[in-house]
């Protein structure tokens, strides 16, 4: 069953929405106009081929990425406004490879006013780490390394997650498990977004597949199907 | 891996996240970084050594000649190696793109920034520190001047330099030649303090003319730069 992009009338506290969003790199639109409203506390899969404005998309939720023109609400606020409020895990890591997991949570904790180990502590085994672990994340495998950068996107329990191929890398046990702490966030009222390729990882978990082409969403369904080739009908 | 959740109740917060407490945190972790990697300090100190050895072998001026021309060579040598720990600074924020993880959270810009500059203002003092008695002992020095004025001038010299080395080192991130920016950017907006910090050294080493003139007019360039860095940097942190 498909799901048409809704179109934006009104912008309320509890959604994201996008609103004729366009993003240009010099003479390269990478977002051509997106336009598209988000339920709070879903799981949100964001799919499409290289260069489809994927990235640019989550960025752009995230305050990264200025969009040319149009304009983004985070429940009702502007992605900077709200950015206690959304949790952001790229492709890279985002950590200091020289500092062990802790140090580094401990760190990012600060900026989030965040005192003492405890929360750093409990968001490192959440991921399924060792919170005494002594030696610097560059030493860590990658799986281990995606595991903590989502350590660190969930260090101050954002309402929105924002997660950027957090299974790249990482075997399918692993990936598996992340899903299923993705999940038991989403369950929690969470809003999460992930950026894939891995859409079969998430049939039966994400609410929806946002499907984008050409910096544009073309279609949003209720399973990965489109994935396999079985493109499905609109709603 | 645990399936536990994150909920709302578990949040442990408490203290702020302001202006002071994140510039202190920033420059602990950068402070352990350098510990740990040596990066700029190990580099800045091969550089100034090789600088003053250089300079060693093409002069070889009279302890009275010294005193007027080694004001000069002290800060040129310094000029040039804080520019190789200025290019460092930023490159681990740019490493697994770690900057981006601060441009997300609600800290506050300029505690980057101070923590920054202080950071690079500590690694080159102790730069200084370790390479002043060099210089001294090759130069055969004798300060005829109130030898005390040194320390301000030293002190007012290093900001000027750092701070707006350190914004600059921002300002160039996101360009390709980077290394190369930075000293086209910083050597000509540091004339005046470059010219207050070496006429002021000269004048202490003389002891012929008073420094009070230079050590305020590095005061003065201080305040400006400083001024005008804070008001713009949230601007350079957050560009595309």
């Amino acid at each position: 069953m498909g799901i048409l992009p809704r179109i934006v009338t009104k912008t309320t506290a509890s959604t994201i929405s996008v609103t004729n969003v366009i993003k240009q790199f010099g003479r390269f639109a990478a977002l051509r106009g997106v336009t598209a409203e988000f339920d709070a506390g879903r799981f949100h899969a964001i799919l499409g081929d290289n260069g489809a404005g994927k990235t640019t998309l989550l960025r752009a939720l995230a305050g990264l990425a200025q969009p040319t023109s149009g304009e983004i609400s985070i429940f009702g606020k502007s992605p900077k406004a709200a950015c206690r409020e959304l949790g952001y895990m790229a492709h890279p890591s985002l950590l200091y490879d020289e500092m062990s997991g802790m140090e580094n949570l401990r760190y990012f904790a600060g900026l989030y006013g965040i005192a003492g180990d405890s929360r750093c502590a409990e968001v490192i085994q959440a991921v399924g780490l060792d919170p005494e672990l002594t030696r610097g994340v560059g030493q860590y495998s990658q799986g281990m390394r995606q595991r903590m950068s989502l350590a660190r996107a969930i260090l101050q329990d954002p309402k929105v997650l924002l997660l950027d191929e957090p299974f790249s890398n990482v075997d399918v046990h692993s990936a598996r498990e992340m899903v299923g702490l993705l999940k038991g966030m989403r369950d929690a009222g969470k809003t999460i977004f992930v950026v894939t390729h891995q859409a079969l990882l998430l049939d039966g978990v994400a609410d929806e597949f946002v499907w984008m082409e050409a910096g544009q969403i073309v279609d949003r369904t209720a399973t990965a199907a489109r994935a396999t080739g079985s493109r499905e009908e609109p709603q | 891996m645990t399936s536990r959740r994150t909920t709302s109740s578990e949040k442990t917060t408490g203290s702020e996240n302001s202006l002071w407490t994140v510039t202190l945190a920033t420059l602990r972790k950068d402070i352990r970084l350098e510990w740990r990697s040596k990066d700029a300090l190990n580099s800045m100190l091969f550089f100034s050594l090789l600088v003053v050895v250089i300079f060693v072998f093409s002069f070889d001026p009279l302890a009275e000649e010294s005193r007027h021309i080694v004001g000069g060579l002290v800060w040129v040598a310094f000029l040039f190696a804080a520019v190789v720990a200025l290019n460092q600074t930023w490159a681990r924020e740019l490493r697994n793109q770690v900057l981006d993880a601060y441009r997300v959270s609600p800290a506050p810009a300029n505690a980057l920034f101070l923590a920054k500059a202080l950071g690079n203002f500590l690694f080159v003092s102790v730069l200084e520190a370790l390479m002043t008695p060099l210089f001294v002992i090759f130069y055969n020095l004798r300060v005829l001047g109130p030898a005390w004025q040194l320390i301000p001038i030293a002190a007012l010299g290093t900001w000027a330099l750092v701070v707006n080395g350190t914004f600059f080192a921002a300002m160039s991130l996101r360009t390709r030649s980077r290394e190369i920016m930075l000293p086209l950017l910083l050597f000509p907006i540091s004339i005046p303090a470059v010219l207050g910090m070496v006429a002021g050294t000269t004048a202490v080493l003389t002891g012929d003319n008073p420094a009070h003139f230079y050590i305020v007019l590095l005061l003065t360039y201080d305040v400006v730069f400083t001024t005008a860095c804070l008001a713009l940097f949230e601007t350079i942190l957050h560009a595309e």
